[in-house]
């Protein structure tokens, strides 16, 4: 692994010397901050034990556990016997959503977003095949949900609704609360999948009609490879993974130690700085949309800029491809990601932009800068200052650079509108 | 992140002969911007001797598509037109040094452009067949271009197929059909025999239903911690009794349904399975 690491900088770095990473793809994953890592290290050295075991040795490690959970469910203000451990945020949502429908095996109705991550839409769509009726919601051009819709999608047949909190490409924040208190009305779990929010912006489970939510460990500066959910009390709860009585019997498997010690850590350190943190982030992100938006002609926003995560930009820049300047801006050392066909792995463009009804000749040029506490002010001149070169430039080897698109609906996208037609049925 | 090689980098972050030719002799355009990836070339052909004096291209598209079109530019620049056309995708993908084999379909962009661009050049309009067939709608991939592109690649699987042409890499709902297409082409064809049903008798019949059910049925039940047992077969009616895990399962319903239809498929279509 290290030789293939260093034959990539060698590849793709200007000169020899050592160029320092500015990494703005926050919202992929964060860096795991040092004091974490502190506190994570003797649970990888010394204290191997099983908080299992009957000896002290391995046992004592089980009062570190309650402690680490009273610290995760202090930062949404929830009681510590509502947390558990996970592997990671998809594991959670996973969790939740099965939950639901192993709790209420008459109800056969799921309802989501079109614009979910993954963990919950792929999950979703495993259960349409298996039979489940599943509503994905439509967003409008900004990525907001109607209130309408959702109303009518409800209804006694509903098991879950799995809506997430703030949206990993866009930014964009979803009413929680508004959805949540109708749900509460009408008795139908709530879960939301709240990964890219949770030490972003304060959320208080007391306030917030919700009955599960999920959490990540590494897009708040822990490690990879931890997670937690949080399951309101008095919500019928089934598990997921089944085997030993860990967790209380509903998540089976041995307690991964220093990781859910690097979560706590992790969780207390967002707490202390949830007060300054947005108005920080919000700030440098700002001044770079703003720059990059004056500085570069055909360049849009995506998403709804009034509710958003105060970290994150997702930019469209007209008539060029994603990936080409991802890695024209990794010749500087600048890490951020895209929406494009060419880097969703799949060949399709990115489906929250696509359900947006963004425009294809905007979707593929789509970039987005996600923000950490670790960055300054220096790295975002640094963007500022490279990126209307590389996008002047990519926009001269286009055919499109020049030409006036109307293809917002034109036969060619028509499958598009099958695609949303077609996810309406299910 | 894509493994690139050098020369795909340096044609990538300097592309040669980038831009359009005014009055061009020959133009050829492929992709679209709804597909990801786009280019136009054009040539300036000397009449008399058929060389290419000059080509440039334009291209939207990620890395190595820019990449793929500057070499080709490059390669095609005092060739004849005969001697062009010869050029495959894998040689421009060779003389990159190679390429990702998901990214095979941009070397097959480029050819396709210079393809149509020699035939802009001569004069021939490519026909447009009604009966030309679409296979892949996400992408607008035509039967007979994949049918070509598998057999100068040698192509024999779907997952080379997208990685050459982007068909079935979107909704693939064509992958079947992409199956089949390749089938057609790679195997030996022998004509299929039509199946005959044979009527059975009565105890035929109920030997092969328990038959099934022991061999195929119960095993997977019991797989899940369920069974279940034949009471009676009088006709087409079968009828059955849940057991262990089985008898409070919520999705009952459906094994029993899932038991008919089996049974269905493999004995008799008017068979019915009722629970005793």
């Amino acid at each position: 692994m290290k030789i293939l690491w260093w034959r990539r900088v060698k590849i793709w770095s200007n000169s020899d010397r050592a160029m320092k990473t500015i990494y703005f793809d926050n919202n992929a994953t964060t860096p795991i901050a040092p004091e974490v890592l502190n506190e994570m290290l003797p649970y990888l050295r010394e204290f191997y034990g099983n908080p299992s075991s009957m000896h002290t040795f391995g046992g004592q490690l089980h009062k570190k556990i309650e402690e680490a959970r009273a610290k995760v469910a202090s930062l949404i203000n929830a009681e510590p016997e509502e947390i558990i451990f996970t592997s990671c945020g998809t594991e959670s949502d996973n969790t939740a959503i099965m939950s639901a429908v192993e709790s209420y095996p008459q109800k056969r109705h799921i309802i989501t977003t079109r614009v979910e991550h993954p963990a919950v839409l792929n999950f979703c769509k495993h259960l349409a095949r298996k039979g489940y009726r599943v509503t994905f919601l439509p967003v409008d051009g900004l990525g907001r949900l109607d209130i309408n819709t959702f109303l009518k999608a409800v209804d006694d047949d509903t098991a879950i609704v799995s809506i997430m909190y703030a949206n990993n490409e866009t930014g964009v924040i979803f009413p929680i609360k508004e959805l949540g208190e109708i749900l509460r009305e009408r008795k139908i779990v709530f879960h939301t999948d709240a990964v890219q929010a949770v030490g972003k912006i304060p959320i208080d489970v007391k306030e917030l009609p919700f009955d599960m939510l999920s959490l990540s460990g590494h897009k708040l500066y822990a490690p990879k490879g931890v997670g937690a959910l949080y399951i309101r009390k008095g919500t019928r709860f089934y598990p997921y993974i089944i085997g030993g009585h860990q967790e209380r019997g509903r998540r089976a498997g041995t307690e991964n130690m220093a990781s859910i010690i690097g979560l706590s850590k992790a969780c207390e350190l967002a707490k202390e700085h949830l007060d300054r943190e947005p108005e920080y982030l919000m700030k440098l992100r700002n001044k770079l949309e703003g720059a990059l938006l004056k500085l570069c002609p055909d360049a849009q926003i995506n998403g709804d800029i009034e509710k958003r995560l105060h970290n994150t930009t997702n930019i469209s820049f007209r008539y060029i491809e994603g990936e080409a300047i991802l890695l024209r801006l990794n010749e500087y050392g600048i890490c951020a990601s895209s929406g494009s066909a060419c880097t969703s792995g799949s060949l399709e463009p990115s489906h929250v932009l696509r359900a947006m009804g963004i425009p294809f000749a905007a979707i593929h040029g789509s970039i987005r800068f996600s923000l950490s506490r670790y960055n300054t002010e220096s790295e975002i001149d640094k963007v500022i200052e490279v990126m209307p070169d590389i996008i002047k430039k990519l926009r001269t080897l286009s055919p499109y650079g020049k030409r006036v698109l109307k293809d917002c609906f034109s036969p060619k996208n028509l499958k598009f509108w099958l695609d949303i037609a077609f996810m309406n049925r299910l | 992140m894509w493994e690139y090689t050098k020369k795909v980098k340096e044609h990538f972050l300097r592309p040669k002969n980038v831009g359009e030719i005014e009055n061009p002799d020959a133009v050829g355009e492929v992709g679209s911007i709804i597909c990801g990836d786009a280019l136009k070339l054009t040539l300036k052909i000397d009449k008399e001797t058929e060389r290419i004096i000059d080509a440039r291209f334009q291209t939207f598209g990620c890395a190595s598509a820019i990449a793929t079109s500057s070499i080709l530019t490059e390669m095609i620049k005092g060739k004849t037109i005969d001697e062009a056309i010869k050029i495959t995708n894998q040689d421009i993908a060779d003389y990159l040094g190679g390429l990702p084999k998901e990214k095979m379909h941009c070397s097959v962009m480029g050819r396709e452009a210079l393809e149509a661009a020699i035939a802009n050049y001569r004069g021939e309009s490519k026909p447009i067949e009604e009966k030309e067939k679409l296979v892949c709608q996400c992408f607008e991939i035509t039967e007979d271009k994949i049918r070509k592109v598998a057999i100068e690649n040698h192509l024999t699987t779907v997952e080379e197929i997208t990685n050459y042409t982007k068909a079935g890499g979107g909704c693939g709902s064509c992958i079947p059909k992409i199956e089949e297409i390749l089938k057609d082409l790679w195997a030996i064809k022998v004509p299929e025999m039509p199946k005959i049903k044979k009527k059975l008798t009565n105890l035929q019949k109920i030997a092969l239903i328990q038959d099934i059910i022991e061999k195929e049925i119960r095993p997977r039940l019991q797989a899940d911690g369920g069974d279940l047992e034949i009471m009676d077969i009088e006709g087409n009616k079968v009828i059955i009794a849940l057991r262990a895990m089985c008898i409070e399962c919520p999705m009952g319903g459906v094994t029993l349904n899932n038991i008919q239809e089996k049974l269905r498929e493999l004995v008799d279509e008017n068979i019915v399975v009722e629970t005793g």
